[in-house]
């Protein structure tokens, strides 16, 4: 069994977020935080990303294009959100064109709270995430499906929503 | 018997040619060109068997010492050549070019009246020569069937253009029966009738369609190949009265490097005259203008200049001529132009959409290398020389004819329409792959035959023409992958096309890629059986043993194989792989299909992707003219330098 | 000695992947810090190589993944026939025809990131294929053989003879390392113009590959950098890793203080170097030698 502890590829994406989240994620890269002590790396490409960071609300607008970002990405994949809006939708949550948090179109796995989400949190978001990202492997590798386990969570979203 | 094929080869085509122009407009000609290609093709390959398997390529032999029917008949070819160019050049009111062929002609019959009456062969058959005949045999009758059906589409396709096909077949069966004379004749007359002959049968095949830039072109055509016969005749009458009195072209091969001693600049001169006649044929610079002008004709006649033969007469006379060229003044102008012919004209080539402008482009290119290659002059070279004219005439003539099918399919021969070509005629993409990778990948011959050019040089420490290859490669990969890539992409749009290829052309095609394949595999064989032995003949260089080592080949080889073997070893293996398939990355807006994204009104639009052409840099109109200022004022100088040498001389 | 010969190039083969994966995680570290970060763990490239390995397989066009093996089957060729003691123009030759492969792997998906990159490729290939052809013939020139085997056996160090030539190579190096400021085909780093440009496509093992390919290929290339010191004597074997230690850490040092160039102006300055230095040297040689 192969044990991924330290490899996380991060693909950030900015929602209709006020920016505030987006510059946390970029001190995260900064010297003071260095997030690449742990391998992480912010690739721009769905292709070579096994994170999607999410920031920012989902609006009528960006859900397609979040879900295709995400249907790009290989299996085994994990989806973080940070900042209160991609987890809920934030402030902007009643906007007219504001669907809610990113689970609203792709199941997300880790949820950083935070206005802006501090770039500790989010580090230890992405570090968390790796958590899943190895569980999945681990499944993957077995042969299971992995959707079941998407469709779960899904599930377990609208539960959540429904509370 | 098998000798009178020689003959025959010369006599058989101009025969067709007249049955041809007999047939008018009728469905006949098909037939008769379907059966003088077959049998033209039978006749080269078998006399080249013949040949290998009773004297195992070993000797060279002269023939046909008393011919003075065939005299008289060649004075008549002449003369007939003389009336047909004078009328068409009145007819078209460029009366000056009828004094390009006037003038010699008369000179050389009055030469040829005034000379001392002597013995020699007229036909000479070595390596090189039956080489060249099967060369010319096979690829030129491949073009002959393909341009069959061709010229069919071709009509369909131009009502505009009055339809003369089966005179278009004859003149391409004079072509070839003008070039077998050409390649295998030993008389310095013959030489002239032949060289002629070849000029206006590519006037006349440039004139084809008769509008005014097809005129304008063949003129242009005609004017510089005169020129080049007139350099010729020049040489001949300085060589006969200032060198040594003879017509005979093997015996100026061998009387020159002894004459050069006491003679010195004066030997030069015919010398330097051949392979300036060698140039225009071959469109070195500045007279490449004659053969981009050429691409008005219907594809199979640029095929036929292009590959196997015109361009390749010159080429023929350059290796004819360098062990005379080595190491001396002329062979290092010669070599000059040459590598700057194959730089200049493969940047131009990189700024062209036109695909058959961009082999345009690429022939020159690669002539240039050939001639640079011929005129360093050494064994290696001269050895490089000929594996470069075998494998371009070859893949040029595949991809010419690919290109000329596609266009009748695809209504466009621009290389930007070709963009997914992959999944609109998957063979012609194909065929068009082998011939790219023909002409500069490996494990094809041209890679090795680059490297063989390179050593030599390094060896004859050119420093410039090194330069001029090692930049000049770079560039002709750089056209070459773009044009690959395009072939390769995923198409803009589903498109149905129609594929209109003959049956005739399809067969033209595997046999071209078939043969390509089996030079490459065979490469080492036919280097050590047969290539060196043309370098190391007497005739040549007197080199024992082979330009490049035969172990040295074959691991080449063996290595080179594995290009070719292994993606389709992997493609074959991988294909049952589980992997997924995702979308292209289009910043998550793709819709759906890899070719279109939405755009932020949420309309669909499709993707269009081109290649770089860097046209303001490197147009045609804006390097063409400097760069044939540049080789004229190379060959200014060199005629300057041999004739007042040759003048200071003579007195 | 042909054992010793074989016995090299199937050390390449096997260990070229450790040495270039240890160079790139070296390298990586050596940027954090030239950047005041504390920077990935030294074996961070093995880490990543795993992990991409073993996510689940994805392509855009099927082809990508026969184009992509071929890749690494010819850079992995490149440098067994450098490792062999061969003829090194014709190492150059297969060279360039695995770079087509990653050429053709990256226009077959038609995206327009990947396109663009690959053309990128292409305008890179030209700016330093005459250079690296120049090397070769310069080895040639000084050993009188194009084989690898003959070029290491001199008394003296190609370099003294070649210095021109070396800057010119040591000057393109940076291109085929894919270093700022000539990392125009593809970027190591996120929120760029093409994205990832030739490289955009291909992902999880692909990309694998691809990671693989390039550290074959970074070790083939500093080879070619020992080749310009190694000689007869044994000692020399370690100078030309005090050498590429050097080189390697310029290439780092360049990547870091310089910003990327425009494509055109790629070509035109590398031109010029291996015009000026390589040319001149080797005419310079000629004079001397000839």
């Amino acid at each position: 069994m192969y044990k991924i502890t330290r490899s996380p590829w991060v693909m950030h994406y900015d929602g209709s977020s006020c920016n505030g989240c987006d510059i946390e994620v970029l001190a995260c890269l900064t010297p003071v935080y260095d997030a690449e002590r742990f391998g992480i790396i912010n690739t721009g490409d769905p292709m070579q990303a096994d994170i999607l960071l999410v920031t920012g609300g989902i609006n009528t607008q960006n859900a397609p294009v979040v879900k295709q970002l995400y249907d790009q990405m290989a299996d085994p994949k994990v989806v973080v959100a940070v900042g209160v809006c991609a987890c809920t939708g934030g402030v902007f949550k009643d906007c007219y064109n504001i669907l809610g948090g990113a689970d609203q179109v792709i199941p997300v796995d880790v949820y950083v709270p935070g206005c802006a989400a501090r770039p500790q949190a989010i580090i230890d978001g992405i570090v968390k995430g790796i958590g899943v990202f190895q569980e999945r492997l681990e499944k993957m590798e077995k042969g299971e499906s992995l959707t079941e386990d998407k469709e779960k969570k899904a599930e377990e979203t609208a539960e959540s929503e429904d509370k | 018997m098998f000798d009178l094929i020689i003959p025959f080869l010369i006599c058989f085509p101009f025969l067709m040619a007249v049955i041809l122009l007999c047939c008018g407009k009728s469905k006949f000609g098909n037939i008769v060109s379907y059966f003088g290609a077959v049998v033209i093709m039978i006749a080269s390959v078998a006399f080249f068997v013949y040949k290998g398997v009773s004297g195992g390529f070993a000797f060279g032999q002269g023939m046909y010492v008393n011919t003075e029917i065939a005299d008289y008949v060649i004075l008549a070819g002449e003369i007939l050549i003389v009336l047909v160019v004078t009328f068409l050049s009145f007819k078209y009111k460029r009366a000056w070019v009828s004094l390009l062929s006037i003038l010699p002609t008369a000179a050389i019959i009055f030469q040829e009246e005034i000379a001392a009456p002597e013995e020699i062969e007229h036909i000479y058959i070595d390596k090189l020569a039956l080489l060249m005949i099967i060369l010319v045999g096979v690829v030129g009758s491949l073009i002959i069937m393909y341009a069959v059906g061709y010229m069919e589409g071709y009509h369909n396709h131009h009502k505009e253009v009055q339809d003369r096909r089966n005179y278009f077949l004859a003149l391409l069966f004079m072509f070839m029966g003008a070039m077998f004379g050409f390649v295998t004749c030993a008389s310095l007359i013959w030489l002239v009738f032949f060289w002629e002959c070849t000029s206006v049968c590519s006037f006349l095949l440039i004139g084809y369609t008769r509008t005014e830039e097809a005129v304008n072109n063949s003129f242009r055509a005609l004017w510089m190949n005169l020129l080049g016969g007139a350099a010729l005749v020049v040489g001949i009458i300085a060589f006969y009265n200032y060198v040594y009195p003879t017509l005979s072209f093997r015996t100026f091969l061998m009387v020159i490097p002894q004459m050069t001693s006491f003679l010195g600049a004066v030997s030069l001169l015919p010398v330097f005259l051949m392979a300036f006649a060698a140039l225009t044929k071959s469109a070195q610079l500045p007279f490449s203008t004659w053969l981009l002008g050429a691409m008005v004709a219907p594809t199979p006649s640029s095929t036929l200049l292009h590959s196997a033969t015109m361009v390749k007469a010159g080429i023929y006379i350059l290796i004819r001529l360098a062990p005379l060229m080595a190491g001396n003044v002329v062979g290092t102008f010669i070599a000059f132009i040459g590598g700057f012919t194959f730089i200049a004209a493969s940047l131009m080539a990189v700024s062209q959409t036109d695909a058959k402008k961009i082999l345009a482009m690429s022939t020159i290119s690669n002539l240039g290398l050939m001639t640079a290659c011929a005129g360093v002059g050494t064994a290696e070279t001269t050895w490089a020389c000929i594996f470069l004219l075998l494998f371009h005439a070859v893949s040029k003539s595949l991809l010419f004819q690919v290109v000329g099918a596609t266009e009748n399919s695809l209504h466009s021969r621009d290389v930007e329409d070709f963009h997914g070509l992959l999944y609109m005629l998957p063979k012609h993409a194909m065929f068009m792959f082998i011939g790219i990778t023909g002409m500069f990948l490996a494990p094809f011959g041209m890679l090795i035959a680059k490297w063989s050019a390179l050593k030599g040089m390094v060896d004859g420490k050119h420093i410039l023409l090194i330069l001029f290859i090692v930049f000049g490669s770079a560039i002709t990969s750089l056209y070459w992958c773009k044009w690959m890539g395009k072939l390769i992409a995923h198409p803009h749009k589903e498109k149905k096309v129609k594929d209109v290829t003959h049956a005739g052309e399809m067969i033209s095609f595997w046999v071209h890629g078939l043969v390509m394949i089996l030079l490459c595999v065979f490469l080492p064989v036919v280097s050590v059986y047969y290539v060196d032995s043309i370098i190391a003949g007497s005739d040549m260089f007197n080199t024992n043993g082979a330009a490049i080592p035969a172990s040295t080949m074959y691991i080449l080889i063996t290595i080179l194989m594995l290009v070719f073997i292994v993606p389709l070893v992997l493609y074959a293996s991988g294909k049952n792989d589980h992997s997924t398939e995702k979308l292209a990355y289009m910043g998550g807006i793709n819709t759906g299909k890899n070719n279109g994204f939405v755009d932020f009104m949420g309309e669909e639009k499709t993707l269009m992707m081109s290649n770089y052409y860097f046209e303001k840099m490197l147009s045609i109109e804006k390097l063409m003219k400097p760069a044939q200022v540049v080789a004229l004022v190379a060959l200014l100088i060199i005629f300057s330098m041999l004739g007042g040498y040759s003048i200071g001389g003579m007195f | 000695m042909i054992s010793g010969k074989l016995i090299s190039a199937i050390c390449y083969v096997l260990f070229a992947p450790l040495i270039g994966g240890l160079i790139d995680g070296i390298g990586r570290k050596i940027s954090a810090r030239m950047q005041r970060r504390v920077g990935p763990p030294l074996l961070q490239p093995f880490y990543d190589l795993g992990k991409l390995l073993h996510k689940d397989p994805i392509h855009v066009a099927p082809s990508q993944n026969f184009f992509m093996m071929s890749y690494l089957f010819f850079i992995v060729m490149t440098g067994g026939m450098m490792f062999l003691g061969m003829d090194i123009l014709m190492c150059m030759f297969v060279l360039s025809t695995a770079v087509m492969f990653l050429y053709f792997a990256a226009v077959v998906t038609g995206s327009h990131y990947s396109s663009i990159g690959a053309s990128r490729e292409l305008l890179q290939m030209v700016a330093y294929e005459p250079c690296v052809l120049l090397t070769c013939i310069a080895f040639y020139m000084v050993r009188g053989s194009f084989e690898t085997a003959e070029i290491i056996k001199g008394d003296i160090s190609p370099i003294v003879y070649l210095p021109g030539v070396f800057v010119a190579f040591i000057f393109i190096l940076t291109i085929k390392m894919r270093k700022s400021p000539f990392d125009i085909s593809t970027s190591h780093h996120p929120n760029q113009e093409i994205v990832k440009g030739i490289t955009s496509e291909i992902g999880s093992r692909n990309f694998g590959i691809y990671t693989l390919a390039e550290w074959y290929e970074t070790v083939f290339l500093l080879g070619m950098v020992a080749l310009f010191i190694i000689n007869s004597n044994p000692w020399s074997i370690l100078a030309a890793v005090v050498v590429i230690a050097l080189v390697y850490f310029l290439e780092i040092l360049i990547d870091n203080t310089s910003a990327r160039v425009k494509s055109d102006v790629m070509i035109k300055v590398s031109w010029a170097v291996t015009l000026v230095a390589a040319g001149f040297n080797i005419l310079v040689l000629i004079y001397f030698l000839g």
